[in-house]
């Protein structure tokens, strides 16, 4: 008898909890990233002790099992409260084309948010008048990370522009360097790719490209075919192999000279292997970028249909606030969206970044989601193996736009 | 009948129901057109075999047909390898060696294994520096760099527009074997009506089948060398279980047969080429069909070793997966489906077929 009552009033306490409020927030955050995530939910129960916070973490890298999830779930009718995505395209060329999310333009306006985040920003998150998601953290995918003391022992600068790359390369493979770049698995190609081709046609090209402007076609696109072409015969032959941790592994060894990939391989750099910065590894623009500052998000949106949708919208405010950002980006080793962020509580690769966010061209990255949807991203890899085996640049160009085309880019 | 119903009622909705869904989904164009493909209310037009004539003449498919052609080359390799291991560790452990059922075990213990598994444990060992490569160090030779997983090269190219050719040039050979056999047997209409077939397909395929184009350009397809990781790490894992078969047959040979053998003067190789493997023919076609469907479905373990982005080692399942869950092109994945269980009810159906008969005639 006694036991009964128990559980009933334990019954009773639940339920009393979750008429006070109830959030379900759905990420791909787990491991490294999870006291990230963690921070910020914990930063949610001050401000809303009474809120009971579901966290469904899915993991996998870069979200590919938690994708999977989330699609069933909107399907099925029961959507998560917010869910995380990359900014950009592939929330929008997925779910916003759809029909499926909530306009956030009048939460920018009544927070702030349009003057706190650069313009080029608020451009890739917002489509047909509205704006879709609000951004968390900001990675910069345009690194090209060196070991100095090598360069510095084979008599080397870090190249400029990509015509200069080549000929550092070929000095690099007189010197005996058989590999002077490490590429690995198929999506980081796809990264040199879009690296190499914002160097040849510029911030403002990149963009036009992704608007539909500029044709895949375009004899400057070709240009940067060849060019990646060029660059790929400087690279390992065992790329596919490799993940971009062990490509990292060739810089940090002196088996490779450069690498170039997104700004987490800082945190691998100095947390994994524990090497300081600028010393046991160095970094600077990709070759053709400097001044221009090639981004990628996560963000959270707002599902149409979402059951705790004022918590949610809670949810959203203190995401895109100054606190939340600073609390969440030094854990996870980016840096804030927002231009006003408090830079002392940043490692030292972090300060140089946030210092280029301010004062640099903004454009996103293809490969992870910010200007072209997935159904072009997930079936680019296949042209890329083509044309790193084929090296026909007509061939692959028009493959890209036939895809583009497909995939509804520039409509 | 009343005991059997719920479980016919729930094979026909969720086996051929669904089956009936997909093959009827891959008629369609719903995902074609990303604003839809995830809509509330899809439109979804009727687009009859467009899918299908995509996949296997479109620009973009590429990565389809060099999947296929993958397909093939695996299914024949992992046959034979699982075959030809699990035939002599049968051999060997049929001479009742020292510890026998130690061996059977360590010999079977792979099949435990789920391909993830297996998967992850072949692609360490078969990493670019280290693994396998670093095994001539062990006797102080240069390290090996044979890219078991990330080879970019291929043997044995052809060329995709070849393939009608190829193909009328193969079942026309075949035909011309069937005339021959029922010429010997003495039956003539049947000799007649293969000869003709063969006949009709050899001059197509000499005279019109050159001047067919699938595809505007030449695209080379052939045996992608980074298969080989993929082929060792899936015969590791099967071999035991055909091992095991063939222990099994072979120990169903009653001993009078290899006495009888004996006494007429078999030596050791005579017995097994004319006795023993006969005997165990059966056996090779029921592995045959089961390493065949694995085979041709296997999924798992090339997304564990080499990733779902590696177009070389890249099967149609994989492909099946990324383009529906990933593009959300769900009609196009559905058409991926249904040449799979097409390609599976190749294997399956004859051997279902010759199983019923067999019934029919025992009973």
């Amino acid at each position: 008898m006694k036991k009964a009552l128990l559980i009933a009033a334990a019954l009773a306490v639940t339920s009393t909890a979750a008429a006070a409020g109830r959030l379900e927030i759905f990420s791909w955050w787990s491991g490294d990233e999870g006291p990230a995530l963690d921070a910020l939910v914990k930063l949610y129960k001050q401000k809303y002790p009474s809120v009971n916070v579901v966290n469904a973490t899915v993991a996998g890298g870069a979200g590919t099992n938690a994708k999977a999830v989330l699609k069933t779930r909107m399907l099925g009718g029961t959507p998560p409260d917010s869910f995380q995505v990359h900014a950009g395209q592939e929330l929008i060329g997925t779910w916003v084309v759809a029909n499926r999310m909530e306009d956030l333009s009048s939460l920018f306006k009544s927070e702030g948010w349009n003057k706190a985040l650069p313009q080029d920003v608020i451009d890739l998150i917002s489509s047909k008048g509205g704006i879709w998601s609000v951004p968390v953290n900001v990675h910069r995918s345009n690194v090209m990370w060196y070991n100095p003391a090598k360069l510095k022992a084979w008599g080397v600068t870090p190249p400029k522009t990509w015509t200069e790359f080549l000929t550092t390369c070929s000095k690099l493979k007189a010197k005996g360097v058989t590999a002077p770049l490490v590429v690995g698995e198929n999506w980081t190609q796809q990264h040199l790719w879009e690296n190499v081709m914002i160097g040849t046609l510029g911030p403002q090209g990149w963009k036009d490209l992704w608007a539909g402007k500029l044709k895949f076609t375009d004899p400057r696109v070709l240009q940067g075919f060849t060019n990646f072409g060029k660059v790929m015969d400087c690279a390992n032959k065992d790329a596919s192999g490799l993940s971009w941790q062990q490509a990292s592994d060739r810089i940090a060894d002196g088996t490779s000279a450069f690498n170039i990939m997104g700004d987490w391989a800082a945190g691998y750099f100095t947390t994994t292997k524990k090497l300081k910065p600028n010393t046991g590894f160095g970094w600077t623009t990709t070759p053709g970028t400097s001044g221009t500052f090639v981004m990628l998000a996560d963000s959270f949106g707002l599902p149409k249909g979402a059951k705790d949708r004022a918590e949610a919208i809670n949810w959203l405010k203190l995401l895109g606030s100054r606190a939340g950002q600073d609390t969440f980006n030094p854990l996870k080793g980016s840096i804030a969206a927002r231009t006003d962020s408090d830079l002392s509580k940043y490692n030292t690769y972090s300060k140089s970044a946030a210092a280029d966010w301010k004062k640099n061209k903004i454009v996103g990255s293809m490969v992870h989601g910010a200007v072209a949807p997935e159904s072009f991203t997930s079936a680019f890899g296949a042209i890329i193996d083509q044309f790193v085996a084929s090296k026909n640049a007509q061939g692959a160009a028009a493959a890209a736009q036939q895809l583009a085309d497909r995939a509804g880019i520039g409509k | 009948m009343l005991v059997l119903l719920p479980s016919i009622l729930l094979l026909a909705v969720f086996v051929y129901g669904f089956i009936g869904r997909t093959v009827y989904v891959s008629l369609t164009d719903w995902g074609n057109d990303p604003a839809q493909a995830l809509a509330t209310n899809p439109i979804i037009r009727w687009v009859g075999l467009a899918n299908y004539q995509d996949l296997f003449t479109g620009f973009l498919q590429l990565r389809f047909r060099q999947e296929l052609v993958n397909t093939i080359f695996f299914t024949l390799f992992f046959i034979l390898g699982c075959l030809g291991l699990g035939l002599g560790l049968a051999l060997i452990l049929d001479r009742n060696p020292k510890g026998e059922g130690l061996w059977r075990t360590i010999f079977l213990f792979p099949m435990s294994l789920s391909f993830i598994v297996t998967g992850t444990i072949w692609r360490w060992m078969l990493q670019p520096q280290g693994g396998l490569n670093q095994f001539p160090t062990v006797l102080g030779l240069p390290a090996g760099s044979f890219g078991w997983l990330s080879s970019t090269g291929a043997i044995w190219k052809f060329d995709w527009n070849k393939l009608p050719l190829l193909t009328a040039g193969v079942v026309a050979l075949v035909l011309v074997w069937v005339a021959v056999r029922a010429a010997r047997a003495g039956d003539r209409t049947r000799t007649i009506v293969a000869g003709l077939c063969a006949a009709l397909l050899l001059g197509w395929a000499l005279f019109v089948g050159p001047n067919v184009k699938l595809l505007p350009a030449p695209e080379p397809h052939g045996f992608n060398l980074a298969l080989i990781g993929i082929i060792l790490a899936a015969v590791w894992q099967m071999s035991g279980y055909t091992m095991a078969l063939y222990l099994a047959g072979l120990r169903g040979i009653p001993e009078e047969l290899r006495e009888a053998a004996r006494v007429d003067g078999a030596n050791d190789f005579g017995m097994y080429r004319h006795v023993i493997f006969p005997l165990l023919a059966p056996i090779t076609l029921s592995a045959m069909i089961i390493l065949g469907h694995i085979s041709l479905k296997i999924f798992d373990l090339v997304y564990a070793m080499a990733g779902p982005d590696n177009t070389y080692t890249s099967v149609p399942a994989l492909n099946m997966y990324l383009t529906s869950f990933r593009q959300n092109q769900f009609a196009l994945g559905a058409a991926i489906g249904t040449i799979l269980l097409i390609l599976v009810a190749f294997v399956i159906v004859p051997y279902l077929s010759s199983a019923f008969r067999g019934e029919e005639g025992h009973a």
